[in-house]
């Protein structure tokens, strides 16, 4: 440009930005609020953590370096173990019964049924309860005495009905059925409803013609197409359930506040890595817990999304189904 | 054919006749029972839980165990607001509540715009970040993020719970109101760019009328899950005072009773007080329970 040659000493640099320049330019703006807070809540924290599970900090001192100290003192922590074990137990347990439940629930509903909506509204109810309120409304109910749930066995014979809270063979089991309570019939059914609605007639009808049965109709057309969805809720749904904690902290018996009460069938391992984070104030320790977790579940994510391959359908791959 | 043989297949064919019609009759009533029972299993909880709250303590205990309660005590919802700082425990949820809210839903519709309608650099690998940002457990940060709060001399405010969520409103948000984005056809935009509108322009008087529907789930989605929250308010709040509902409820049910009194029908009347709002917000916007659900979980 001729004009740059009568430009005083003071240089301004030129900078012609092209369309895409601008557009990349607000592109990063926009979704600067996210690039932040990712950095500051959740790579730093990450980090920091990693570095902190290396030393012994209980905040009174200065973090105190001892390498890999805490991860051999958890592999000979009993209770560690135990944690592990409760979680699994409780999410290998509540996951599959909660999708093939919520699954059965939207096969009833995709039924013509009067009052279907009111049914579907019902049925929804419950997920939406705060944990913390269906913990306390469910503590009333489980109770083997006056509960409504003993009292319900009792009329079909089986009396008396088991400890539920206060038995440490029952615990979980009891957990497990609050959370079902809350978690079938409600946005996982919602979903494989309108999956359900999604299926093509002319794949039924296809079907129908070749000979197909209700149950084979079921097996190979409607489940395949539904393969995805169920992938998607078990990966996320385990991931969840592992992280069991207001449920568990909420019902510990009153009054008593040893972890994982009774007889720590339900210390899940969030709750101890609470115990020793925030009650012990050990954050090396608790650093060291969180770690350790979160390996366990990227190896099962990475597991599952391994084996997702041999049986979940993408209509994509034509000729990838077995 | 024999004339025995000739009614023996008579007999048949009749049996064959009305023998789908009685096993369709069948079903469909073993279809009834079955989704009324679940019906019952999933709502019995609930009434069990508003008649307990309406009973005098006495009745609870009785046996044999009575249904109905004798005569509804409706002033054991004003008895919880006496015995427990409950009206204050409400104000502190909808206060932390609504301001999350706003955070979250401003920033996620922000970002999910950047992600939706510009093109940069690096633009997928982020957006893959974002969501597997959504598989990573909460445990990873949650000690490192109370030490950086204390450091701020945040600890026992709500900054902790509220800030955040101003920083992108979290990926699930993220991806529902970007999904949404990519379905608004872009001429639309163009035909605005043409007349000379920036981006925000773009965003605010076109976008967002349109997304009327997925700012409604949205906001649906984050008050239940900031009403809900348990473990953020159990981390980062100490004074009785500042507690939120969730907090305070839980709190209220761990500490022993001072007397010998049962207090089941006050606790059942507090759980019900809790869960009522989530149950209008519910009832009133149904329809968009539904569509948000599906939106966010067909795309798996």
């Amino acid at each position: 440009m001729a004009s740059v040659a009568h430009q005083p000493a003071k240089r301004r640099p030129r900078m012609r930005l092209n369309m895409a320049q601008r557009e990349a330019i607000q592109g990063y703006l926009y979704i600067t609020p996210w690039i932040l807070g990712f950095l500051i809540f959740t790579l730093g924290p990450m980090l920091a953590s990693f570095y902190l599970s290396l030393t012994v900090y209980t905040m009174v001192k200065p973090p105190r370096f001892t390498g890999l100290a805490h991860y051999t003192r958890m592999i000979q922590d009993r209770l560690f173990w135990k944690s592990l074990g409760n979680t699994f137990y409780y999410a290998l347990i509540f996951v599959p019964i909660s999708i093939v439940g919520s699954l059965c629930c939207a096969l009833l509903l995709n039924q013509k049924i009067v009052g279907r909506a009111f049914f579907r509204a019902a049925y929804f109810l419950p997920s939406i309860t705060p944990v913390v309120a269906a913990s306390i409304l469910w503590l009333f109910i489980l109770q083997p005495e006056v509960g409504a749930l003993n009292q319900i066995l009792s009329w079909i014979g089986i009396s008396p009905g088991p400890g539920w809270l206060a038995s440490s063979k029952w615990s979980k089991p009891a957990l497990i059925i609050v959370s079902l309570w809350r978690s079938v019939g409600g946005g996982t059914m919602l979903i494989f409803l309108a999956g359900l609605q999604g299926v093509p007639r002319e794949l039924h009808e296809s079907a129908e013609l070749d000979g197909a049965g209700a149950w084979a109709k079921f097996w190979r057309v409607t489940l395949p197409l539904l393969s995805p969805t169920v992938f998607f809720n078990l990966v996320l749904g385990l991931i969840g359930a592992l992280q069991v904690f207001a449920l568990a902290f909420v019902i510990q018996a009153g009054g008593n506040t040893s972890m994982g009460w009774p007889a720590h069938s339900t210390l899940f391992y969030l709750l101890k890595l609470y115990d020793h984070a925030f009650n012990l104030w050990e954050m090396g320790y608790g650093s060291a817990l969180a770690w350790v977790f979160f390996f366990i579940v990227l190896a099962l994510t990475y597991a599952q999304l391994r084996m997702a391959r041999s049986w979940v359908y993408y209509e994509a791959e034509v000729g990838a189904v077995r | 054919m024999t004339a025995s043989e000739s009614t023996q297949s008579e007999t048949r064919m009749v049996r064959k006749r009305w023998l789908p019609v009685l096993k369709r009759w069948v079903s469909q009533i073993g279809l009834y029972v079955v989704v009324l029972i679940l019906a019952v299993a999933f709502g019995l909880p609930f009434l069990w839980t508003i008649l307990t709250s309406l009973k005098v303590p006495q009745e609870i205990y009785a046996f044999p165990p009575r249904m109905l309660p004798s005569s509804p005590q409706w002033n054991n919802y004003v008895e919880i607001f006496k015995r427990a700082p409950l009206g204050t425990f409400i104000l502190n949820s909808a206060v932390v509540t609504l301001l999350s809210m706003i955070g979250q839903i401003l920033s996620a519709s922000l970002v999910a715009y950047g992600f939706a309608r510009f093109r940069f650099p690096g633009r997928d690998a982020l957006f893959v970040v974002v969501l597997s940002t959504m598989l990573m457990p909460a445990q990873i940060t949650i000690i490192p993020r109370f030490l950086l709060f204390k450091f701020l001399g945040w600890l026992d405010t709500y900054k902790p719970l509220i800030v955040p969520r101003y920083f992108g409103g979290g990926a699930f948000m993220i991806f529902l109101f970007r999904q949404f984005f990519l379905t608004i056809p872009r001429e639309f935009d163009e035909a605005a760019k043409v007349d000379g509108a920036n981006s925000l322009w773009i965003f605010a008087r076109i976008l967002v009328p349109l997304s009327r529907p997925v700012f409604i789930t949205s906001a649906i989605f984050t008050f239940l899950s900031n009403w809900n929250d348990f473990f953020g308010p159990l981390i980062f709040l100490n004074t009785l005072e500042k507690f939120t509902l969730a907090l305070g409820l839980a709190y209220f049910r761990r500490i022993p009773e001072i007397g010998v009194e049962a207090t089941e029908h006050l606790m059942m009347a507090a759980a019900m007080t809790m869960t009522i709002p989530c149950l209008v917000v519910f009832l009133v916007l149904q329809r968009y329970f539904v569509r948000g659900m599906v939106m966010s979980g067909l795309k798996g």
